[in-house]
């Protein structure tokens, strides 16, 4: 039975996490892809900060397609992950607890998370459609000129997600794949 | 010479910029739903489950069965009688891209310049491949790639001496390294032989066949069944996540080449390969 999770998530509800458990994610997270993440430490490098408070929130690698009208959002699943790696170590050290996404981490990311007891959860990659049910909120709180790319508040419900990276850096990819290889 | 508009096929190109991207062609959706049957993981067949039915919300609602609609790729087969009156039929193909993904509400994920990188906001321009053939018809197939599963793709260019194990190993070895990231179970493209440049555009044609359909070649077809029966032992699996359906099709296209030489494309896609075509 998957768990019902709450985010911004607490260090102990990130404790209880583990690799391979199924969660439904409810509350208000940010999407953030490739060029806002440059934008961001970019920003941050320059002594400017980050344009959201990233302090305990969770950031969801995703850029959606426009909403038509009357609707919330377009299709807007998870994009790989390990183009945002670069930038990932230096987010979870500043307060970033939670990620969303699909596809490996590298190994300086997994290090990242179990430093600052946070947590890489997956989304079904190639389920837009599937997810942009379970948003109900959505807001460009940065970036607008970026367009997909922007920063969104989105506000979500229930979303099926899988703990992929847990605190402790155990990897749901190293775990799953090594049970089925048949070499 | 048979004269068509522009127009039409600016009309027709937005109409199959929609379908590709809302509506999961027929050979996958069996092939996703038989391997729910198949998938010796738990997980994995809740994975493909839930794959299937976002492909229903997609085509109920004609919303992209994924976000990234992709770059827009054509194989156009043009008969030498046929004359484009108006735009000229690149053109005519970009237009129907801009308006297509504008009233579409596809996304745009086109960058005018590869470093510089800012968006050109209508998915254009489109890569379009041309082939001249006889007779006055125009064949026009829309395959929308997303770049999870293209960033994905290699080639390399073999010895003839590493012969058909070669190409194996690569493909192989390039499904492995892709591991979770081209939102697997994938449709594998492979191209041999012709030139480097020629290689790759195989490799993206083979992903444009059907997957219930094999190499016309009874050696190429056995050759695609081999690999799809190692790639499956990979363990990769649905996400990634683990299981036994790492993917669902390897289609290969072949051309002859140089004494010297044995090149190989992988072209990688994900579980939604989409593709349409129409003929005017």
């Amino acid at each position: 039975m998957p768990i019902h999770i709450q985010v911004p998530l607490t260090q102990d509800a990130i404790k209880n996490l583990k690799a391979g458990d199924s969660v439904l994610i409810s509350g208000v997270i940010y999407t953030a892809r490739d060029a806002a993440h440059e934008r961001m430490v970019e920003s941050y490098q320059k002594g400017e900060g980050f344009p959201i408070n990233i302090n305990r929130q969770l950031i969801y690698y995703a850029g959606p397609c426009p909403a038509k009208p009357g609707e919330v959002i377009g299709s807007c699943g998870p994009t790989t992950a390990g183009r945002m790696d670069k930038f990932t170590p230096l987010l979870l050290d500043n307060g970033l607890s939670a990620m969303l996404g699909k596809g490996s981490r590298t190994k300086e990311v997994v290090e990242a998370i179990k430093r600052n007891t946070a947590v890489y959860f997956g989304a079904i990659g190639g389920a837009g459609a599937l997810i942009a049910q379970c948003i109900t909120e959505a807001e460009v709180v940065a970036y607008d000129d970026l367009g997909t790319e922007a920063i969104r508040k989105l506000t979500v419900k229930d979303l099926p997600a899988v703990v992929l990276i847990d605190c402790e850096g155990n990897d749901l990819y190293v775990t799953g794949q090594t049970m089925y290889k048949q070499e | 010479m048979r004269i068509i508009t522009s127009q039409t096929i600016t009309d027709s190109v937005e109409k199959m910029c929609v379908l590709a991207n809302c509506h999961m062609n027929e050979d996958i959706r069996k092939a996703l739903a038989d391997s729910v049957k198949t998938e010796k993981s738990p997980v994995g067949r809740e994975l493909l489950q839930n794959v299937l039915k976002n492909a229903d919300i997609a085509a109920e609602k004609t919303m992209p069965i994924c976000q990234d609609t992709g770059i827009a790729v054509f194989f156009v087969e043009i008969g030498q009688e046929v004359y484009v009156e108006g735009d000229t039929l690149t053109e005519a193909i970009n237009k129907g891209v801009a308006s297509g993904y504008k009233n579409g509400y596809l996304r745009k994920s086109v960058v005018l310049d590869p470093i510089k990188r800012v968006n050109t906001n209508d998915n254009t321009p489109a890569i379009i491949y041309y082939d001249i053939v006889k007779g006055d018809k125009l064949k026009i197939t829309f395959a929308p790639k997303g770049f999870g599963s293209e960033n994905k793709s290699a080639l390399k260019m073999l010895n003839p001496a590493d012969g058909v194990d070669g190409v194996m190993d690569f493909v192989v070895e390039t499904v492995k390294k892709a591991g979770s990231n081209p939102c697997p179970p994938m449709v594998v493209g492979v191209g041999i032989g012709g030139t480097m440049d020629k290689a790759a555009v195989l490799s993206k044609k083979a992903l444009v066949r059907n997957i219930d359909k094999r190499n016309s070649d009874s050696f190429y077809a056995d050759l695609e069944n081999a690999l799809l029966h190692r790639i499956n032992k990979l363990g990769i699996g649905p996400q990634g996540m683990g299981g036994t359906t790492t993917a669902l099709a390897v289609n290969i296209e072949t051309f002859p080449t140089h004494i010297a030489g044995l090149p190989v494309a992988v072209n990688i896609s994900c579980h939604v390969t989409r593709h349409t075509d129409i003929e005017i």
